[in-house]
């Protein structure tokens, strides 16, 4: 088991190492000529891109300006040229609002995903069945910025039917109630793309395990249909799902939640990298991609642990 | 006169599929009694499998149709509803499958597979249950039998998860064994083993086994009567001595031409029937055999009753053939001298 | 006596038991099959042709501009008015005291459908564009960035995966890793920062020149985003069609890597290949509309439906079509494609898991 451990935390690093170079190549070496006005970004005085050139080993070779801009990042010196915030200090403010929204819309798309995807299955071929399936497809084909400026629309304070705040993050410790009202649309519009495609996942995966010989045995022992289907149906079909769930959390943090943060202002990690595209400020891009992209290689070392630990064939001994 | 476990008259089992109707069984009747063991024998397709689910109740599905009775202690096992299906399945009837890979859970170990089936039945506790299971694994001959009953399936070799199958379901006292090809997926000197075990628990366990086979080297030692199918239907059915001594059917030959066996002149390969089985949505008219055999006339294009046609009062078949031809060809047959010429 | 069954399974179940038990069912070619499948498909077919439909209109955006609605896509009409049952109306209200009441100024005109000749038919955007022009031009950006993105990124992905499921060895180690790597961004945040840098200057290298602003951009980020979405399973899908005898025979009789790749291979992964083109095709319109809307796809005044939403996002209370009908749009095509690709999945085969992750 710890060599398991040890080998992926390896691995996990190399990628780290290939990310974070592959980054540099898209800030500083893509766009060609002079990088420093652009890293500056349009608001940048002339003392800006001195201060970047010598930063940053402009005229070194391309290793040493790479290790510059990992250290910058690292030791959170990296400053916005458009704000002149620290970048790294930034993107610490932003994370509680980011990990409330993609928490709270995980455990809803993946309750209601489960429930969902099992009453299809369970249904298949009939109208329950056929209902949902139209549901979760016309929920996958939704983009979810839209679908959040709709529900803004119609449901937030001063709009039509009004009952649920508009926007904006509050702080757990400030005001529980108050988070929890601010983020119930933010989570159900994040939530809604993958209730529709968990259910219909699973869905599928529920029918192939119902064809599987042991689920003939269990049958042919005389377990109710309600036992079978929940202790040999269900708990392998759900392996994949929490596998998947495991890498769809993480790729949400630097996916689907930088367009609903945005569009609820909850002034999270996301929407502070979304802001800068606005003033071509790189520096925020850069940092918010290299972080989300490590928290997403170490996310999948923990789903391959946990998988380790759900399907006892591929447990290592 | 020992007590009558099942008798099946006239079973019928038909699936609506895109392709069109099939007939997966097509006027089955048998019967079995407590320490009886029979042989079902027949290709894959021949309705074998579907026979032994539905004497379980398993085949019950949207598309499927039903006629016929399957009596088990007199009650029709056909128009019970689930719970009375439940109550049946594993506790009085229970079966073993073909690929013990794939007929467990891979993600319980086999202790809580076998408990789970004795808890269902019995109002033990978990720990008479789990006490059972390592009994059970004992006498299935599972060696370690306490250690290893906290394994999981992919754990166990394919032999000894085929004695976890039979210890699950044995784990209620079954009156009846279904064991649907047990031996197919095992490597052949585990086969015989296996054939063995379930021969002696019967005894143990004062149960009846169906043993449904392709192979009638299977069933050759352990089976009191033999049925053979074909297309959906039965073509011969008689005590196992009789089948092997004095067979009817040509079908029945060529299963037997294609087992080695030492009793006869050495033959340069084993006799394979030629051909493949018909469709069962499209059936051959007359003898659904009648396009494979080689001894097939203008009668054969009329179907023939499954009926007494030897001595012998037991041993029915469906061949227009004369006893006396029969006795000539099937010879030449299962010497495989045919193939030769 | 017949008797009702009770339990619920599916079709499939009985039939892959029949099947087994069924003995010979007479061959015929899988393409064959899967469209037989697919013309029993009513629904899958009736969305292939919404999604032709919509093609169809934004291919006419042109003639539409000018014969109907008498302007272009980046036409700014304010302070102008129209024509509406013989009444002057202004396209953006200029606001100001009118009878006694004051409305605030600044206001486009709403839908008029045909009430106007054809002029706004879902109104006004706040600088007098005719919002229908602009979406049926922003559909013809959304469109060809979502099929170019989706056809270079499959072949790429294709490419790839054949060569690395043949050569294995480092080759197909090379591959891979590259394929993880892209694998371990997120996908909207690498297209954000793709985009961004790209939207400074273009691209200038390896003696390909893109100017900031062509539609260019965002399809190459979409395709090369995407790339290991399908590179992967396609790769897997071929690794294990090499252990296959077939290919093992053909290359025992001589047939040489390219013959092997494009008459062996190829073949029996063109089913899947087909089902993720068309799942792509809908995902990256998806994607387009994201990074559209936060600024770093297609860049204005060019229209795409993702920037007419962001357009639209700040007017959400008084213009609300402004936001609404692009994102009607949107949802349209990639439901149409959604339904289609899962038709043609089925059709093509039942059992396989080809879908695409978000």
């Amino acid at each position: 088991m710890l060599a398991f451990l040890v080998r992926r935390l390896v691995g996990a690093f190399l990628v780290l190492v290939a990310v974070s170079f592959i980054t540099y190549l898209i800030f500083v070496k893509i766009p060609g000529g002079d990088p420093a006005p652009r890293i500056a970004g349009r608001l940048a005085t002339d003392q800006n891109i001195a201060d970047i050139r010598q930063k940053l080993h402009l005229n070194d070779p391309f290793y040493s300006q790479y290790w510059a801009m990992m250290q910058s990042l690292f030791t959170g010196s990296l400053k916005s040229y458009s704000s002149q915030l620290n970048v790294v200090q930034e993107i610490k403010r932003g994370i509680p609002a980011t990990l409330s929204l993609t928490i709270g819309a995980g455990i809803i798309w993946l309750g209601f995903g489960i429930l969902v995807g099992v009453i299809s299955a369970v249904t298949a071929g009939r109208l329950s069945d056929r209902v949902i399936t139209v549901l979760a497809l016309i929920g996958i084909s939704m983009p979810v910025f839209w679908l959040g400026l709709i529900s803004r629309y119609l449901f937030a304070e001063g709009h039509p039917l009004s009952f649920l705040p508009d926007g904006e993050y509050v702080g757990l410790t400030v005001n529980p109630w108050q988070w929890f009202v601010h983020l119930l649309m933010p989570w159900t519009v994040l939530a809604v793309l993958f209730i529709g495609f968990y259910g219909r996942v699973l869905r599928s995966n529920v029918l192939d395990t119902i064809n599987e010989d042991y689920v003939r045995t269990a049958k042919a022992k005389g377990l109710p249909p309600r036992r079978v289907l929940v202790k040999h149906v269900l708990r392998n079909s759900l392996i994949p799902i929490v596998t998947l769930f495991g890498l769809d959390f993480a790729a949400v943090i630097g996916g689907s939640a930088i367009l609903t943060e945005t569009v609820f202002n909850l002034r999270g990690v996301g929407q502070y990298a979304a802001d800068s595209v606005q003033s071509l400020d790189l520096p925020p891009i850069m940092g918010v991609t290299i972080y989300a992209t490590f928290f997403i290689v170490l996310f999948s070392v923990v789903v391959d642990l946990l998988y380790a630990w759900l399907d006892p064939r591929i447990r290592p001994t | 006169m020992p007590e009558r476990l099942i008798e099946v008259k006239d079973l019928k089992v038909q699936f609506a599929t895109e392709d069109g109707i099939v007939r997966a069984v097509d006027g089955v009747s048998f019967e079995l009694a407590r320490g009886e063991v029979l042989g079902i024998v027949g290709e894959s397709g021949s309705g074998k499998s579907v026979t032994a689910m539905t004497l379980l109740g398993l085949t019950k599905e949207k598309n499927t149709r039903f006629e016929g009775e399957v009596l088990y202690k007199g009650r029709n096992v056909l128009a019970m509803n689930e719970d009375e299906l439940q109550e049946v399945r594993g506790n009085e009837m229970s079966m073993i499958f073909q690929d013990p890979m794939t007929s467990l859970n891979p993600v319980y170990t086999v202790g809580a597979q076998i408990c789970e089936a004795i808890q269902i039945h019995e109002k033990t506790d978990k720990r008479a249950a789990r006490l059972r299971a390592i009994e059970l694994l004992k006498q299935v001959g599972i060696p370690n039998a306490e250690s290893r009953v906290d394994n999981f399936p992919h754990e166990f070799s394919g032999g000894m998860r085929q004695r976890a199958m039979i210890a699950m379901a044995l784990a209620c006292n079954p009156d009846v064994l279904i064991a649907d090809e047990p031996t197919t997926a095992l490597d052949v000197t585990i086969q015989a083993q296996i054939i063995e075990l379930v021969d002696r628990l019967k005894d143990e366990f004062n149960s009846a086994v169906i043993l449904i086979t392709h192979d009638l080297g299977v069933v050759a030692d352990v089976a009191d009567e033999i049925v053979v199918m074909y297309a959906g239907r039965v073509v011969e059915r008689a005590p196992t001595r009789k089948l092997f001594y004095d067979p009817q059917m040509p079908y029945t030959w060529g299963l037997l031409g294609s087992i080695p066996r030492l009793d006869r002149p050495r033959q340069e390969r084993l006799h394979s029937i030629k051909g493949t089985p018909p469709s069962l949505i499209r059936s051959p008219t007359g003898c659904k055999f009648r396009p494979r055999c080689p001894h097939a006339f203008d009668k054969c294009m009329e179907e023939p009753r499954l009926e007494n046609r030897v001595e012998e009062p037991g041993h029915l078949d469906r061949c227009w053939l004369s006893v006396d031809e029969k006795r000539r060809l099937r010879e030449a047959t299962i010497a495989g001298e045919e193939e030769a010429a | 006596m017949a008797t009702e069954s009770t339990t619920d399974f599916s079709l499939d179940s009985a039939a892959a038991l029949a099947a087994d038990e069924g003995g010979a069912i007479e061959g015929k070619s899988p393409w064959l099959l899967a469209w037989r499948r697919l013309r029993r498909n009513y629904v899958a077919l009736g969305f292939l042709a919404l999604f032709v439909v919509i093609v169809v209109m934004c291919l006419l955006a042109g003639p539409y501009a000018h014969h109907v609605a008498g302007t272009g896509p980046n036409d700014n009409h304010l302070g102008e008015t129209f024509t509406r049952g013989g009444k002057q109306v202004e396209v953006v209200s200029k606001g100001g005291f009118t009878g006694g009441t004051f409305k605030a100024g600044g206001i486009p005109v709403g839908p008029q459908l045909w009430h106007a000749g054809g002029k706004y038919v879902f109104g006004a955007d706040t600088q007098g564009r005719d919002v229908a022009v602009r979406l049926l031009y922003g559909g013809l950006n959304s469109l060809k960035v979502g099929i170019g993105s989706a056809l270079i990124c499959t072949l790429f992905a294709l490419v790839l995966a054949l060569i690395a499921g043949y050569y294995g060895g480092w080759v197909d180690w090379v591959i891979a890793r590259f394929f993880d790597l892209i694998w371990a961004f997120p996908v909207l945040l690498l297209a954000i920062a793709l985009g961004t840098a790209l939207s400074i200057n273009g691209f200038h290298h390896f003696g390909i020149s893109i100017q900031s602003g062509s539609l260019w951009i965002p399809t190459l980020v979409i395709s090369y985003v995407l790339i290991p979405y399908i590179g992967r399973p396609l790769r897997g899908q071929i690794l294990s069609l090499r252990e296959k005898e077939f290919i093992e025979a053909a290359t025992a009789q001589g047939a040489g890597g390219v013959r092997v790749m494009f008459s062996e291979l190829l073949p029996n992964i063109a089913s899947s290949v087909l089902v993720f083109f068309a799942l792509i095709i809908a995902n990256n319109i998806l994607t387009e509309a994201g990074l559209s809307f936060l600024g770093a796809g297609v860049q204005p005044p060019n229209p795409s439906w993702g920037t007419l939403i962001a357009d639209g996002q700040s007017r959400i209370q008084t213009a609300p079509w402004l936001a609404i009908i692009p994102g009607i749009a949107i949802v349209l095509t990639v439901l149409a494609l959604n339904i289609f690709g899962d038709g043609l999945r089925d059709a093509l085969d039942p059992r396989a898991k080809v879908r695409i992750e978000h």
